[in-house]
């Protein structure tokens, strides 16, 4: 039974990130808030969950030229450095730091996208009005 | 009059280049450390900071995430174990998801989703913060 949960969870989770919405952000409390699952077990699994996706949303970006290579090494370089120090620490901290520590991202990066849609909203509201 | 503008264009571009690095900084942190959503931040930092369309800044985005992922699973897994029965009904689940999310985006359009997304995501951070 717990396992159509999990099933249940990860269409959710899917769905979303399939629609380019970040799926993993809300696939991680759902797994820890309603499943039970430790704060570093949902983010292993969530990592994980993406890797099969990203390789067949990779090729096919790729194939129809859609991949800036150049953006993605400004990117990924820096990031790969401070990935590598974050992942380290992550298992290693108090889950409920951990825990408490991700409950503060996700608040932040709601309200930053909610502040986006809404500044957005004025922006093209501005534009048909002239 | 040109040489200024032509200078001004030049340390906006030096300027973009440096923030460009420090926002990537914290998204690989962030992506490392709580296992996503570094997305939601790689996304605007093409979009916002190196200029690429939407359309542009979302593939991209996927890969450069990826070797982010990548490396990360790679530091869990040598400190503790996975849980792999339900992990991969999980990413079961999340793959057949991804492809029903995919074809959907085509027919319905994520912009009303989008605030019910984001909603959730907040109530969901502030209960994990109230615990």
């Amino acid at each position: 039974m717990q396992y159509l949960w999990y099933i249940i969870a990860g269409l959710i989770g899917g769905v979303i990130g399939g629609m380019g919405m970040g799926g993993g952000t809300l696939l991680i409390p759902i797994l820890t808030i309603f499943l039970g699952v430790e704060q570093v077990e949902a983010q292993l699994t969530n990592l994980i969950s993406f890797l099969p996706m990203a390789i067949v949303a990779v090729i096919i970006h790729a194939k129809n030229k859609r991949i800036d290579f150049k953006a993605m090494l400004w990117v990924s370089v820096p990031a790969l450095v401070t990935a590598c120090v974050g992942a380290y620490f992550a298992p290693r901290v108090k889950s409920e730091w951990l825990s408490k520590g991700f409950g503060a991202f996700l608040t932040l990066l709601g309200v930053a996208m909610i502040i986006k849609i809404i500044v957005q909203k004025i922006k093209s509201k501005r534009r048909a009005n002239k | 009059m040109t040489m200024n503008k032509l200078q001004k264009s030049e340390r906006f571009s030096v300027v973009k280049k440096i923030l460009i690095i420090i926002t990537s900084l914290f998204a690989g942190f962030a992506t490392g450390v709580f296992g996503g959503g570094g997305g939601m931040i790689i996304v605007p930092i093409l979009t916002g900071l190196y200029g690429l369309q939407q359309t542009k800044a979302h593939a991209t985005a996927i890969a450069t995430i990826f070797p982010l992922c990548l490396v990360s699973v790679i530091f869990y897994l040598t400190h503790g174990g996975w849980e792999w029965k339900s992990g991969l009904v999980v990413t079961a689940g999340v793959v057949v998801g991804g492809i029903v999310g995919a074809l959907a985006m085509k027919k319905i359009p994520a912009k009303w989703l989008q605030p019910i997304f984001y909603i959730l995501m907040i109530v969901g951070g502030i209960k994990m913060l109230a615990q």
